[in-house]
């Protein structure tokens, strides 16, 4: 199945499961970086001028560390998110899921090189196509890989309707599926969900807006609405 | 249990779980839940939740907050300081040492090509031209003019810290370099070596022909023992990787890569702390020009003698992490 799920299974028997980034959003998260870090040599480089020669060699090192490790810096002590990554809700884990552990980050930036070569990323974008869960050679090497940060949901809403009983007999996948359209009643617009209600006419036997309320109330009555 | 009779029972307890996750750093605070009780329970109730077909919602909330817990609590600690002691001293020179048979390659392939362009730049006169620009070659001339007050570029005294600069980035940025290119089934690193081999091997060979070598050796003696060393030390890690990829033994590929990983990475540590030191030696002491030549080329043999006395000898006898002792000879018991 094409899916971009990533399901790990703990030792607590339980599956967690996130969503692999894919290369779009990570080039962009990148260029963002690169775009900061050019921010902050151009900035440096305006500080040092006037300490002449000796200038000079700090900004060197300052770019050193830029170009190395300030990747590494952000995903070990800012949670797995670059400032380019955290404009796009993404974050590097291990691949159990754990927060990146330093080893793992000082080895997946230090092989970016080798997904850069030969030229602009390439073996790196053509290794994340080829792969389940977008890894670039680097991830592949340190056992990382770069998921999305799921926001937290706002509250759940459900429709206002008073809980109804469903008729009798009502088998467990057509509950869920009476359920799931009450949960997204806010997301599906009024008349899809009229339209989908409506598949249903030959069974409640009501159409339109009213068929629709009805499967609302028996959605709140089987998520236990009294 | 219908859902929102599950969701009022334990809903307190995920927002204060939610709460603290979010606010919470150090668990100092008397608000902090018992994370690992909280942890489980939650994962039960995730298991549950799932098992009875609650809505998605619920479940990618559940979800969620599972693994924001699971975050903290397998949180990892992998630096600390006295793993770097003991690095220093015994996990280092080990790791080079099980890896021997890359560092013998990556020797072979990085003074090779060095010593064949070294003999022939210095028979002839034309061949250093191949690989640098006339321009390049009358820099380095200058640089090491023997009539020249100052050695090694020109410099002043706050140009030190400016060569400092440039050492490490350029030098650090090589070794990385040769080390990440090895992922391409070793051929990067390959080419990393046979490059530097070459170009170093024309210079050794242009500089000694034009009689310089009085100031030359000097200069690059004290800090080549830490810097060439690292170089072929970071194409052995890099080589080590690309064989990995070449023949995985008994493992998949990408099982034998990581594995793989692990043991070149000992060795990378250690060869950035190598280049840091050569940067240090090469901008505040090689082209310092009061200390005599005798000191610097003196100083330059014993810092070669140290360097492999320390992978030759450092950390023998030591036992690696998760290493059994070895059975005294003689000393089997019968079961």
């Amino acid at each position: 199945m094409l899916d971009t799920a990533y399901n790990v299974e703990t030792p607590e028997g339980i599956d967690l499961r996130a969503q692999a980034a894919g290369p779009v959003p990570r080039i962009l998260a990148y260029s963002v970086d690169v775009f900061y870090r050019s921010l902050i040599l151009a900035a440096l480089g305006i500080a040092l001028a006037f300490a002449d020669r000796a200038g000079l060699g700090i900004w060197l090192l300052c770019s050193f560390l830029l170009e190395w490790f300030y990747p590494v810096f952000f995903e070990v002590l800012r949670g797995g998110q670059t400032p380019g990554k955290k404009a796009f809700g993404l974050m590097v884990v291990n691949d159990n899921l754990t927060p990146i552990s330093w080893s793992a980050s000082l080895l997946r930036n230090l092989l970016r090189f080798a997904d850069f070569l030969p030229f602009g990323y390439a073996a790196g974008t053509i290794a994340m196509t080829l792969n389940r869960d977008f890894r670039r050679l680097g991830d592949m090497a340190a056992g990382t890989l770069v998921v999305y940060r799921q926001q937290n949901s706002n509250e759940r809403s459900l429709p206002q309707a008073a809980p109804l009983a469903p008729p009798r007999g009502l088998q467990l996948q057509d509950q869920l599926a009476v359920i799931s359209l009450a949960e997204r009643h806010r997301d599906l617009s009024e008349a899809r969900q009229r339209e989908l209600a409506d598949l249903l006419q030959p069974v409640t036997g009501k159409s339109g807006r009213d068929g629709l309320n009805y499967l609302h109330a028996v959605g709140n009555w089987l998520l236990g609405g009294k | 249990m219908k859902q929102q009779d599950f969701e009022q029972r334990y809903s307190d307890g995920w927002l204060r779980l939610e709460q603290w996750l979010r606010t919470g750093s150090a668990g100092a605070d008397e608000a902090a839940p018992d994370l690992p009780v909280a942890y489980r329970s939650l994962c039960q109730q995730l298991a549950v939740a799932k098992e009875r077909q609650y809505t998605n919602q619920l479940i990618e909330r559940l979800n969620q907050l599972v693994m924001a817990a699971h975050h903290r609590v397998y949180r990892q600690q992998t630096l600390r300081r006295n793993t770097w002691v003991r690095y220093l001293l015994a996990g280092f020179p080990q790791a080079v040492r099980a890896q021997i048979k890359y560092v013998w390659l990556a020797s072979a392939l990085f003074l090779l090509p060095a010593l064949v362009m070294g003999i022939g730049s210095y028979s002839n006169d034309a061949l250093i031209y191949a690989v640098m620009s006339p321009e390049q070659v009358l820099q380095f001339e200058s640089m090491y003019d023997p009539g020249n007050q100052v050695m090694g570029r020109e410099r002043g005294s706050d140009s030190d810290l400016h060569m400092f600069g440039f050492y490490i980035k350029n030098n650090i940025g090589i070794a990385f370099r040769t080390f990440a290119a090895g992922l391409l089934f070793g051929l990067g690193s390959i080419f990393f070596l046979v490059f530097n081999g070459i170009y170093l091997g024309a210079v050794f060979g242009h500089i000694t022909r034009v009689g310089f070598s009085a100031t030359f050796f000097p200069f690059v003696i004290g800090h080549g023992a830490f810097e060439l060393t690292a170089i072929v030390l970071a194409g052995a890690a890099g080589l080590r990787l690309g064989q990995s990829l070449i023949d995985p033994g008994g493992h998949r590929r990408l099982v034998a890569l990581r594995l793989a990983s692990i043991e070149a990475m000992k060795i990378v540590y250690g060869t950035f702390l190598m280049l840091v030191i050569a940067a240090f030696l090469e901008a505040f002491w090689s082209s310092s020009t009061e200390l005599g030549v005798g000191l610097r080329v003196a100083v330059g043999t014993v810092l070669w003698l140290l360097v492999f006395a320390y992978f030759a000898l450092a950390g023998r006898g030591v036992l690696q992490p998760g290493e059994m002792p070895r059975p005294a000879p003689g000393g089997r018991r019968e079961p």
